[in-house]
């Protein structure tokens, strides 16, 4: 199958093995076949990969993972650690320039993204970093191009650079730099105008502003979602035009993102933001661990709280929370709760796509929805009362309420300790509020996830 | 004789014709790469072994071929090679342009690339897409292309999100003087598509383009927008969208598969149309499209101008993409 996490393929080598859990020479080389897949599936470029997985081999024996009780886990471990590595060793601050403004320049392939990144990073620099900003459209080809970024400006409230588009860009360029100096702006943002890989008129105009603007930072717009060929083109822009930094754009997308990998690989550019959601606030910085793990597929804690967002009903939530923090959450409030988090999706899903967490089985998962569900059919056996009251439940109530749900009393106390644990929780969140700071994660779904027991 | 011996005699008459000519223009640099490698690589070898077989599955997948589709190919090449005790490189090569063709050509209907028009009433083609693929250029040349061939198109900016698509889609309209449907900014994609539908009906349109957002497949939300759009459609016009027209970057690595099957959940995709084949890229992602979805490529754009969209015809791709040096 196409697409399986690296997680389920080596999964799949080791059911084959049949109990084998220690790395043998000849296993490991099959997990590195899978490994290859999942890169490649990644679109990362088809030389890195083959250097990458060389390098991954000979750090791994020189780590002794043989005798290592979980190897495969090893294994996956020095990927993710030497991705990481190699993505995020820079320093990925923008220069800034010091006595003028500082001119940042967006170049790439048409479509990449450079426009709304223009805005995003406008609105990063004005509202995370108080800078005074002015944005330059030096796209006078693209039908709209600078309609588009004049929409953005004033949606941002950020001063653009009204253009001649009969000009050339290369004077709109220098005169958007006069009106920075002159006015006293600290950044002015320059987006220029997209074409296909190879068009030397295009790079002649891009080498042309640079020459006459001297820009602090020259970024390319890569797409997540690029080939193999992405590659060439990091190296064709690079060659012309000294690239200081690239911005990866749609990594909202499920795309894996191997580009990033293999153009840091093979040139050394640093990569500085990524674009991670439709909106102009969202540009991020950008989280080498987190493309690790999306590069081997392992998910993403994003775009978990991206689903989290949607499934769970925010004004019901408020209302929970309120009702939990004044003490009046019962085993229903529990339960829907529960349910909730389980609408993001099923619990080896939300395991997956938290990095660092201890993956779980798939029988532990099927023990954690046998549960649920345990949990479900016990409170539903109870009366409205004794759902808002559990503390008050007797022996023979709990008793019956095993009986009439086929479950044991084990069971039935196993729900009133979870419900107890959650309200102990509760009374630590109201100390949190009370003392103004609010604890790590915010409340959604807390109740919820602690409920899944973890 | 092989198919590619066939293909190569059918393109290489002198009475070549205008568009095949375009295609070998417009991947020219594409050629560039996937049939000088070819082409040295079978040079460098007497005879075909395993190395061989790897070299020629890094070419596939370095074409964005895709891991799937590339590995079972090499595969039956193999299996092939020994079956038949054929060692020569170069009837290799000719044997893996065989089984591209015949992968290509039997998975999924039989393809017909134009339009297929309604006998009564319009015909209303959707377009979708991820950001930044194309959309609103490859539309412009749709339209060029129907009106050109005597059909009275109308245009439906249905993009209200982002900001200047629609006035770029009117300047296309005005170029084209065609007649063009626009919405609120930021209004109900729906609705435009309601109004373009209601004008389609009472202004005798032949053919009805619906312009969308661009947005990423795994955005639920935006996705059953397109479902909406989709739905007040054929509510107006008795099967409609009678086409849906995926467009598809030949930049586009891995994720085209992804995007296709997304997109096919929320309408019934009918073509894709790749664009930026001009550039370096190969767009070998539509091979794996079309080996997972069946979905078959109707239109390839080979340029930035209006006129610059040709139908799709697999023979012209994979010789276009695979002659040899001697040919130029």
């Amino acid at each position: 199958m196409a697409f399986e996490s690296l997680t389920d393929r080596f999964g799949a080598i080791f059911k084959k093995l049949r109990g084998q859990s220690r790395l043998t020479e000849k296993n490991m080389d099959e997990m590195l076949k899978e490994i290859r897949v999942a890169l490649l599936e990644a679109d990362v470029n088809f030389k890195v990969v083959k250097a990458f997985t060389n390098d991954v081999k000979e750090r791994a024996l020189g780590q002794d993972v043989y005798n290592k009780v979980n190897p495969s886990q090893m294994l996956v471990k020095i990927c993710h650690d030497e991705i990481e590595e190699l993505l995020g060793k820079d320093n990925t601050d923008i220069a800034y320039a010091k006595g003028h403004p500082t001119a940042i320049m967006l170049v790439g392939l048409q479509g990449a993204g450079k426009t709304t990144s223009a805005g995003k990073l406008a609105y990063l620099q004005k509202n995370k970093l108080g800078k005074k900003v002015l944005l330059a459209p030096l796209d006078v080809y693209r039908p709209a191009a600078i309609d588009q970024l004049r929409t953005i400006a004033k949606e941002i409230d950020v001063d653009f650079f009204e253009v001649d588009p009969k000009k050339s860009p290369v004077i709109l360029a220098k005169q958007a730099q006069e009106k920075a100096v002159n006015e006293g702006y600290d950044v002015v943002i320059f987006d220029t105008a997209g074409r296909l890989a190879i068009d030397e008129v295009l790079m002649d105009e891009l080498k042309n502003i640079i020459k006459e603007t001297h820009p602090d930072e020259v970024l390319l717009l890569v797409d997540a979602m690029s080939g193999q060929d992405a590659v060439n083109v990091a190296n064709t822009f690079n060659n012309d035009l000294r690239l200081t930094g690239l911005i990866m754009s749609k990594l909202d997308g499920d795309a894996r993102g191997g580009a990033a990998l293999s153009i840091k690989y093979l040139t050394g550019i640093p990569i500085k933001f990524a674009g991670v959601g439709e909106k102009l606030t969202d540009l991020d910085i950008f989280y080498p661990d987190r493309m690790a793990d999306r590069i081997l597929g392992m998910g993403d804690v994003v775009t978990l709280v991206e689903k989290a967002k949607e499934a769970i009903d925010e004004k019901q939530a408020a209302r929970d929370a309120r009702k939990m923090l004044d003490g009046e959450f019962t085993l229903d409030d529990m339960l829907r709760q529960m349910k909730q988090v389980q609408k993001i999706g099923s619990l080896g899903f939300i395991a997956k796509m938290i990095p660092g967490m201890p993956k779980l089985t798939d029988e532990q998962q099927e023990a954690a929805n046998r549960e649920m569900k345990n949990f479900e059919a016990v409170i539903n056996s109870m009366t409205r009362y004794e759902r808002a009251h559990p503390e008050s439940l007797r022996f023979s109530q709990k008793n019956r309420i095993a009986k009439g749900s086929g479950k044991t009393n084990a069971d039935v106390n196993r729900v009133i300790k979870k419900y107890e644990q959650s309200k102990e929780m509760m009374k630590r969140l109201k100390q949190y509020q009370k003392s103004g700071k609010m604890p790590p994660g915010g409340l959604g779904g807390m109740g919820g996830m602690g409920g899944l027991g973890f | 004789m092989g198919l590619f011996s066939f293909l190569k005699n059918k393109f290489s008459k002198k009475s070549k014709d205008e568009t095949t000519e375009k295609y070998q223009k417009g991947l020219a640099k594409s050629r560039a790469n996937f049939a000088s490698k070819l082409d040295s690589l079978s040079k460098r070898y007497k005879e075909v072994n395993e190395e061989y077989f790897e070299e020629l599955e890094q070419i596939l997948i370095e074409s964005d071929v895709g891991v799937e589709l590339s590995l079972r190919l090499i595969e039956e090449l193999l299996e092939k090679s020994k079956q038949e005790k054929i060692t020569e490189p170069s009837k290799i090569n000719e044997m893996m342009i065989d089984e591209m063709f015949v992968s290509y050509t039997t998975s999924g209907e039989a393809i017909e690339n134009e339009i297929h028009f309604q006998k009564d009433g319009p015909t209303v083609l959707l377009v979708v897409g991820v950001n930044g693929v194309g959309k609103t250029t490859s539309i412009a040349k749709l339209a060029y292309r129907y009106q050109h061939q005597g059909k009275k198109v109308l245009l439906v900016a249905g993009d209200t999100f982002r900001a200047g698509a629609v006035e770029q889609l009117k300047v296309w309209a005005d170029r084209l003087k065609c007649p063009i449907i626009v919405g609120q900014e930021n209004g109900d994609p729906a609705s435009v598509a309601y109004d373009g539908a209601k004008y389609a009906i009472q202004n005798n349109i032949d053919l009805v383009i619906v312009d969308t957002a661009g947005r990423l497949q795994n955005k639920k939300n935006l996705m059953m927008e397109l479902s909406k759009i989709d739905r007040v459609l054929s509510r107006e016009i008795p099967g409609a969208p009678h086409e849906a027209f995926l467009i598809v970057d030949a930049t586009t690595g891995q994720n085209g598969v992804l995007q296709a099957k997304a997109f096919k959940e929320v309408t019934e995709l009918s073509g894709i149309v790749i664009t930026k084949m001009d550039g370096t890229s190969k767009g070998g992602i539509i091979l794996s499209i079309r080996d997972e979805l069946g979905v078959p490529v109707r239109f390839i754009g080979l340029g930035e101008k209006m006129e610059d969209l040709e139908e799709f015809d697999l023979d012209k791709y994979l010789y276009g993409l695979l002659v040899g040096k001697e040919e130029e």
